[in-house]
Parts: structure tokens; C-alpha cells; sequence
């Protein structure tokens, strides 16, 4: 008993000493035991922890991975079998990177859709928003660079194809893919700073947004799903009456969700790791041929919906030639919903509290995006270009009428306080 | 949380077993890292067991060129009758003469540190800083040592061995020539860096 | 009405699934030709030493096995003393510890066959084992390629029929000619029959003349091995090729048995650790308070 308390005495003192030169217990508080959140989130609310979790995957399997890997086009294709084959465990570790990826797409996919339908970009959340989207394409430029490192026949022709894209930028096109590849082909100098920005300058870019992304949210506050500001109503002490204490609720909340997610994982990692050709794509168990492109090139399934927006656009227009307009037309459904936060005029954040054009709208939305998610997966038909014309423009439709369809619906009276959840 | 609430022992046991298995998970998650970096295929095909044909090796000479074992030279010597007598018969001036500091498989731990009394099988790395000792097998006067009965010269620091890589006194080396675990197929046929014992009567 | 409705959707639902799978299957197979079933089996380690010995047999000569080494294949295909892999399978007088590499120079292999031969570590991985059995057994004489020989299921196959000595010589199996018009064919017949184009060879003795048209394709949908020309029978040929596919699935993914098994015990062990963080949550959760359910409301109007 004496012990326990002298024990005690200590801890507390330990903390005093630190806390006078480090501000930890403060820190902790502010983004923890006293970060209040509403109390009211459900399933969609987890895969901002998830994202981060795999980040860490992401981080820790890709260290590994560069302690075997040789960035050279002699050596790449090679050291990653070497992994495969002759490292204990390696296959563990390059399976968990491959699948990450492809994890990692998908908690974020989740995640802005939680965005989209509970209004999390409107004010005064717009920053965070700006500083997600700016996560979001650095990951999808981070599963671009990395895609190539293998050095797998579909690796090259992937990056072939899209390097190529930067050639459809008018006048200083051909100039510019030469620039990015720095040389006449894609090759092993490109492979080398396309490795460069892999393993060291985007994560690093990565790391500091996803900092930068928490800071802000914790400064304004979690939205919830009825999309109204827990900190308008406060008891005396200042504390939200709708809010609880992330650390331990959530904390408890969030491990559980990452236990779940961390089965499936394990489960697509030991049982399928190629996820029948759309995590790894078969091509790529061979090593880059730059004479032979495999039968049929479709990026991985996490660009295929962008990709089939590029290959919908067949008709020049103004003089430019479609290539051109593919490019643009690609680039502009990427970017877009930076503008989410003007271009929704809705007087309600959730889609709980929207109308039903609203409702529709963003219904037809994830629609589209799976119907072209499939459609890039697959070669080009004739009925396949039409339907990509089609879901392309219902996709932009959901942005570009917003502005127009949410002022115009009726909608539905938000609560004082915030119902339902657990 | 209340001490009052009767839930908080449950929450407190919860707790702790929750925590260990997480503890339990974190350890196993750090298995794959750990392990990826022991020596891998490739690493032990390169530190592989070597054979050496020794038929061409003539007593008084050491085997050239040096074999290879894990990026180290092995020196076989064939040491002449009058040489293992003398190693049997002066211990004064060395270091560790019964070995007893120095690394050797226990079959090595004799005068002649060696299975076969005549043929020495020692890495070719000085116990001082790891230069390779070289080889003046004759005892005749040399220029280090006027009194010199043969045996190993490092030309770094000066470290004096017999012919059984025993390290002479007061010399930077502290030890003798370390003795790679090895075995004999037959007369012709030395293996290095392994000792099943199969081959033994 | 309404059930039938669902019925109908859930048929789209069926055959978009279908769409689905067969499109990641897309690629498998270059050709219309049907491939049989093959399910390979790893615990067999009969069949896989068998197919090792096949393959350094027939294959090693020119397709390396540049990833693997015999150490690591011999361990892992049930303990094969070492001695009886330098002995029989070990041909070029390599450590056990080497790649399994073939010794023929790349210069050579390209001067041979146009191109040098594919590493086949991943080729059941690139394609599938299924394939690879269906190929080994899609071989056929065919006087107008450069090896004699040509393949149904890899149209202008670049290489010979290595397993020739041990298949037999395999033929094609014709049964006339592609089916067309019948009022177009018997046009064009009437015009062929008046220039004298119709010839007939031997080994098409029992087609019809009738169907013997210029620019149609034979139709020959199964292939034939003339009897007692190999040293295996049909079924030990089947056998041969089933063992070589089962080894080359081994060979491109080496580690899938411990993955399978180690899987199962990471699962099992998270499920627990899940089990745990479940309750820990509904523990906690006992303190907050609940919030009004949600109200189901009728659009009214702009706030």
C-alpha cells in the first residue's frame, strides 16, 4: 500500500518535472481527455482513425521494403522477389504494403463520402476540407510514384500511359513528359526519382498534411451526422452538453472499429493478397518489357473511375484534340470538390436534413463513380465509352447544379440537439 | 472514473486484459520486421559450407590461393613432421598456448589446434585489428625475428603466430587464430564452415 | 408484381457479378480454346517432386528458375536429401545453394528462338496453373511453323514440343470445316467445283468434300495423340503435365501454405483482442447518456 502511494508520488513528480519543460499533460488534454466530441457519430466516423492506422502500415511495411529494394531498372523487379522469396517474412511485409495501398484507398473513399453527405466541408470547416483534398492527391500521387517501383510490366506501362497524358498539355506537352521521365522512354533514371519522391519527399509531405488536417479539426470541432455544432449549447463549465470526452470514449470507440478493420485486412493480406487482380494485377509478376504492353492496361482500381472519365472523352473540341480535353476533363473530376464548400447553398449541413434532390443527387453520385470505377477496369467498347459519357456527366452534374438544387429544395427542420447514435 | 460506481472494477479488469493482449498483438505485429532481418536465403547460400581439395597441398606450404569462407580467407596449412614436434615442444613465449581464451571448436583444442595434426585449418584474420597474417613457414632467421621457427607475420602491428596460429607474448594480438568449425570427408576433400561429424570413424 | 420485379433485378445483380469475375479473369486465355479444369494441390508433394524432376528435365535448358534456389526447393518439396538432388537434379554442377538457372546464354537463346526464353518463377502467377497444365497438353504437328509444332492455347508458339518423347506425336482432330451459310456455301461451291480448286489431302480423308472451302478455317476441336508413339500413355502424359503446372504454382508463390496457415492464427487471435475491445467499449459507453432517437420528418420548407 505504502508502496503503491510512494509509486504514486513518483509518477506525479515525473509528470511535474516534464510538464515544466514540456507542455504533455496540457497537449493530452486539449486533443484528448478534454477534446469533447459529439456523442452522436456512427460507422462513418471511424475511417479517419482508419486512414491514420494505415498510414502507420504504409509507413513502417515501406521502411521495410526500401531495406531490400534497389531502385535501378536492372535490379527492381528482382529485389522485390528477392523480398518475395529469400527474406524471412518478406512476402509478409510486401503484401501488408500492397495491400495497404489499396486499404488505404479505401478508408478514404469512406471517409470523404462521410464528408460529402453530412456537409463536414461547410463552415467553418472549409480549411480542413482543403487540407484533406490536398492529402487525397498527394496519396494518389504517392500510389502513382509507387506503383512503378516493382518495375512489373504493368507498373511500366501504367506509367507509360499516364506520363504520356502530360504529353496532351498543349505546346510545351512533349517537352514536359520528357522533363518528368528525363529521358526518351521511361526508364531506370525515371524509376530512381520517381523512387526519391516515393519514399522520402511525399510521405514526408503526407505526414505533415494529415498533422495539419487534426490541428484544424481539433480547433473547430467534429461535425456529427446532423450536421449541427455541439459547441452552441455548453453547461457552465463551458463543456458542450452533446459532447463527451474523445479520451476514453472514443478511444475505447476507435479501437474496437480498428480491430474490426484490422481482420479484414488480415484477412485480404493472407488469403488474397492479389484480391483476384485488382490489387496486384497479374502483368505485373513480370518483369517491364518496353517492346511487349500486356494485353489489356488498366491502372489499379483506386484511378480507374478518373481513368475511364479520360478514355470517355473521343471528340476534339475548340481545336484542341480529345487527349487534350481527356486530361482536362480527368484533372477537373479529381479537383472538383475542392469548390464543395461554395458550392453548396443548402441552409442544412446533413443529408439527413436535405432534400430530395439532394438526396438523389449524391445517391447518383456514388452511382456514377462505381458504375466508371467498373467501366476503367475493363477494356473499351462502344456501349462502355457511351455509359462513361453518361455516369461522367451525371458526376459533374452532382457539383456544377449544387449551387442551384440546394437552394432550391425543401428541407427538413434540424434538431436543437443531436439524436440517435449509440 | 468513480470509485463508487460498482462497474469500475469491471472497467479496471477489462482494462488490464484488454491492454495485455494488445501488448501480446504489438509483439507478434513486430515479429515480421524483426525477422526479415536475419540472414536471408541469399545471405546463407553466400555463408554456405565450402569444400576444399587439399590433394594439391604440399607439406610445408600453405593452400593457395586462399579459399573463401563468408568473405574471409582460410589458411590450410601442411605442417612437416620436425614442425609438429616443435609445436609440441616450445610454449614459453606464447600467449594462450593450451588455447584456453582463444576461439576453436573443442576438436581444436590440442597443441597443434587442428583435427589432423598435420594439416591446420585457421581464418586468416589477425585477433588484433583483422589484417590477414602472412605466411613464412620456414624456421629460418627473418628480418622480425632472428630466432623465427616458422608460422604466421602480421605486417600491420607486427603479431607473431606458430604454426598452429598460436599468438606469441607481449604482441598487439591477444589471442590466437581463430579456428573456423571444419571437417574432413576424406584425404582429399576439407569442409569449412561446417561439422556434422558424419565423416568421423 | 413487386416480387417479380425483385426476381428480375436480382438476375441483372447475378449476371453483373458474373461480368465482374469473368473480367478479372480477362487475359487467362489468348485463344477460344476451352481449357480444362485443374485444381492444383500443394500437399502433394509426390506430385510436386515429380514435377520438379520433369522440369529440370525438360524445361531448365532454356527457362530459368532465377528466383529460387534448390536449397530452398528441395527443403520445401519434403526434405530431399541433398545428395539425391546433385545427383538428380542438379545438372550444371552448381552449389545446392544457386538459383535454379538455365545454362543456356542469352546470346545463344536469342539467336535459337528470336527471343531469349522466359523465366518461369511466376508464370502460374502471370497466368494460372490451370493454364499452364492446358498448355503443356495443347501442343500439335504443324508443318508451317518453324519448330514443327504449334499450340492451341498459344497461337505461333515460338518454341518445340520439348515433351514430344514422352506425349507422343499429337494431331489435330478435323471434323470438316467452320460452319457458314449453308445457301453461301453451296454459291461458293458451285463456283469452286467449276474452277477445280477442290483438292483433298490425306490426313483429311474423312471430311466431307463439301465443306473443303477456300479461306474457311478447319474445324478442329479436339486434339489426338497417335497411340504407342510416346513413351507415356495418354493418362500418364495428363498426369505429367498436371504435376509440372502443380510444381511451377509452387515455384510463384512459395510462401502460400504458411500464409494460410499463419493467417488463421492471426485472424483467431484478433477476433480475440476484438472480443475484448467490444466489451472495454460497452463498459465505457454505459456512461453517456443516450440522445433522443432520430425524428422522421416531412420536407417542409427552407429554414
Amino acid at each position: 500500500m505504502s508502496e503503491s502511494l510512494e509509486n504514486r508520488g513518483f509518477v506525479a513528480r515525473s509528470m511535474t518535472w516534464i510538464n515544466e519543460r514540456f507542455p504533455w499533460t496540457p497537449t493530452m488534454e486539449k486533443h484528448a481527455s478534454k477534446y469533447y466530441a459529439p456523442k452522436n457519430f456512427n460507422v462513418w466516423y471511424v475511417f479517419g482513425v482508419l486512414a491514420f492506422v494505415v498510414l502507420i502500415i504504409q509507413l513502417v511495411t515501406g521502411l521495410f521494403l526500401t531495406m531490400n529494394y534497389v531502385p535501378t531498372a536492372e535490379g527492381a523487379f528482382g529485389s522485390i522477389e528477392y523480398a518475395m522469396h529469400e527474406v524471412d517474412l518478406g512476402w509478409l511485409i510486401r503484401y501488408a504494403h500492397s495491400t495497404g495501398a489499396s486499404a488505404f484507398f479505401v478508408v478514404i473513399y469512406l471517409h470523404m463520402f462521410r464528408g460529402f453527405a453530412y456537409g463536414s466541408y461547410r463552415k467553418p470547416r472549409e480549411l480542413i476540407w482543403l487540407i484533406g483534398m490536398g492529402i487525397y492527391l498527394v496519396l494518389m500521387a504517392e500510389g502513382f510514384f509507387g506503383y512503378l517501383l516493382p518495375w512489373g510490366n504493368m507498373s511500366y506501362w501504367g506509367a507509360q500511359v499516364i506520363v504520356s497524358l502530360v504529353g496532351a498539355v498543349p505546346i510545351v506537352g512533349a517537352n514536359l513528359a520528357e522533363w518528368v521521365r528525363g529521358d526518351f522512354v521511361l526508364s531506370g533514371i525515371t524509376l530512381n526519382r520517381f523512387f526519391a519522391l516515393h519514399v522520402f519527399a511525399l510521405p514526408g509531405v503526407l505526414v505533415v498534411l494529415v498533422f495539419v488536417h487534426m490541428v484544424a479539426l481539433h480547433h473547430v470541432g467534429s461535425n456529427n451526422p446532423d450536421g449541427i455544432e455541439i459547441k452552441d449549447k455548453k453547461d457552465e463549465k463551458g463543456v458542450p452538453l452533446d459532447g463527451i470526452p474523445f479520451h476514453p470514449y472514443y478511444t475505447v470507440h476507435d479501437f474496437f472499429a480498428v480491430m474490426v478493420f484490422l481482420i479484414l485486412f488480415c484477412a485480404v493480406m493472407f488469403f488474397a493478397p492479389e484480391m483476384f487482380g485488382y490489387f496486384i494485377e497479374k502483368p505485373n509478376f513480370e518483369i517491364a518489357n518496353p517492346i511487349a504492353t500486356p494485353d489489356h492496361i488498366a491502372p489499379v482500381w483506386y484511378y480507374t473511375p478518373f481513368y475511364a472519365m479520360l478514355r470517355a472523352v473521343t471528340f476534339p473540341l475548340f481545336g484542341l484534340d480529345a487527349k487534350f480535353w481527356g486530361l482536362v476533363v480527368m484533372a477537373g473530376a479529381i479537383l472538383i470538390p475542392v469548390a464543395l464548400p461554395w458550392l453548396d447553398k443548402s441552409p442544412v449541413k446533413s443529408i439527413r436534413y436535405k432534400g430530395r434532390i439532394s438526396k438523389f443527387m449524391l445517391g447518383m453520385l456514388v452511382v456514377s463513380f462505381i458504375v466508371l470505377g467498373y467501366l476503367g477496369t475493363i477494356p473499351p467498347s462502344g456501349f462502355g465509352t457511351a455509359t462513361a459519357q453518361i455516369a461522367t456527366l451525371v458526376y459533374f452534374s452532382y457539383f456544377l447544379l449544387m449551387p442551384w438544387y440546394t437552394q432550391r429544395e425543401k428541407t427538413k427542420p434540424v434538431p436543437e440537439r443531436v439524436t440517435g447514435g449509440h | 472514473m468513480d470509485d463508487t460506481n460498482p462497474s469500475s472494477v469491471t472497467r479496471r479488469y477489462l482494462l488490464i486484459a484488454t491492454s495485455a493482449v494488445t501488448t501480446v498483438g504489438a509483439a507478434g505485429a513486430a515479429i515480421p520486421f524483426a525477422r526479415s532481418w536475419t540472414p536471408s536465403e541469399k545471405a546463407k547460400a553466400l555463408g554456405a559450407p565450402i569444400e576444399v581439395d587439399i590433394t594439391k597441398l604440399q607439406p610445408g606450404e600453405i593452400l593457395k590461393p586462399a579459399p573463401e569462407w563468408r568473405g574471409r580467407g582460410i589458411i590450410v596449412v601442411y605442417r612437416t613432421p620436425e614442425a609438429i614436434k616443435r609445436l609440441e615442444e616450445e610454449n614459453r613465449k606464447l600467449a594462450d598456448p593450451m588455447s584456453k581464451r582463444s576461439e576453436q571448436p573443442t576438436y581444436a583444442k590440442n597443441p597443434t589446434r587442428s583435427i589432423r595434426p598435420e594439416i591446420g585449418v585457421y581464418l586468416s584474420q589477425c585477433t588484433h585489428l583483422g589484417c590477414v597474417p602472412k605466411y613464412y613457414g620456414e624456421a629460418k632467421p627473418e628480418q622480425f625475428d632472428a630466432r623465427w621457427k616458422g608460422g604466421f607475420f602480421c605486417p600491420c602491428h607486427g603479431s607473431k603466430f606458430d604454426l598452429a596460429g598460436r599468438v606469441e607474448k607481449n604482441l598487439p594480438a591477444p589471442l590466437n587464430l581463430e579456428v573456423p568449425v571444419h571437417q574432413f570427408e576424406n584425404e582429399a576433400i576439407l569442409h569449412v564452415g561446417i561439422d556434422t561429424g558424419e565423416f568421423d570413424e | 408484381m413487386s416480387r417479380f420485379e425483385i426476381v428480375k433485378w436480382s438476375k441483372h445483380i447475378g449476371s453483373l457479378v458474373v461480368v465482374a469475375i469473368c473480367s478479372s479473369l480477362w487475359g487467362a486465355s489468348d485463344t477460344d480454346w476451352e481449357l480444362e479444369p485443374m485444381k492444383p494441390d500443394l500437399r502433394d508433394k509426390d506430385s510436386l517432386q515429380r514435377g520438379l524432376g520433369l522440369y529440370v528435365n525438360f524445361c531448365l535448358g532454356c527457362h530459368s528458375l532465377q528466383y529460387r534456389r534448390y536449397e530452398r526447393t528441395a527443403k520445401d518439396l519434403g526434405d530431399i536429401p541433398k545428395d539425391l538432388m546433385l545427383e538428380n537434379v542438379i545438372f550444371t554442377g552448381q552449389p545446392i545453394g544457386d538459383y535454379m538457372k538455365s545454362s543456356m546464354s542469352k546470346e545463344d537463346a536469342k539467336n535459337w528462338f528470336g527471343v531469349a526464353p522466359p523465366d518461369l518463377t511466376m508464370v502460374t502467377r502471370v497466368r494460372s496453373p490451370k493454364w499452364v497444365y492446358n498448355f503443356l497438353k495443347a501442343f500439335y504437328m504443324d508443318d508451317t511453323r518453324p519448330f514443327g509444332v504449334n499450340n492451341k492455347v498459344f497461337p505461333s508458339v515460338g518454341m518445340p514440343h520439348v515433351l514430344l518423347p514422352i506425349q507422343g506425336i499429337p494431331e489435330e482432330n478435323c471434323f470438316g470445316y467452320e460452319a457458314v451459310d449453308l445457301l453461301e456455301l453451296e454459291a461458293i461451291l458451285r463456283e469452286k467445283k467449276l474452277e477445280g480448286i477442290l483438292t483433298r489431302t490425306d490426313r483429311e480423308a474423312e471430311v466431307e468434300p463439301l465443306d473443303r472451302v477456300e479461306g474457311r478455317e478447319p474445324n478442329c476441336p479436339e486434339l489426338r495423340t497417335i497411340p504407342e508413339s510416346g513413351l507415356y500413355t495418354v493418362e500418364q502424359f495428363d498426369q505429367a503435365a498436371y504435376d509440372l503446372a502443380n510444381f511451377l504454382h509452387y515455384m510463384g508463390d512459395p510462401s502460400r501454405e504458411i500464409r494460410m496457415s499463419m493467417g488463421g492464427y492471426v485472424i483467431g487471435f484478433l477476433v480475440i483482442l476484438t472480443i475484448f475491445a467490444y466489451f472495454l467499449k460497452r463498459e465505457y459507453w454505459k456512461d453517456v447518456p443516450k440522445s433522443p432517437p432520430r425524428v422522421r420528418t416531412e420536407h417542409t420548407s427552407e429554414l
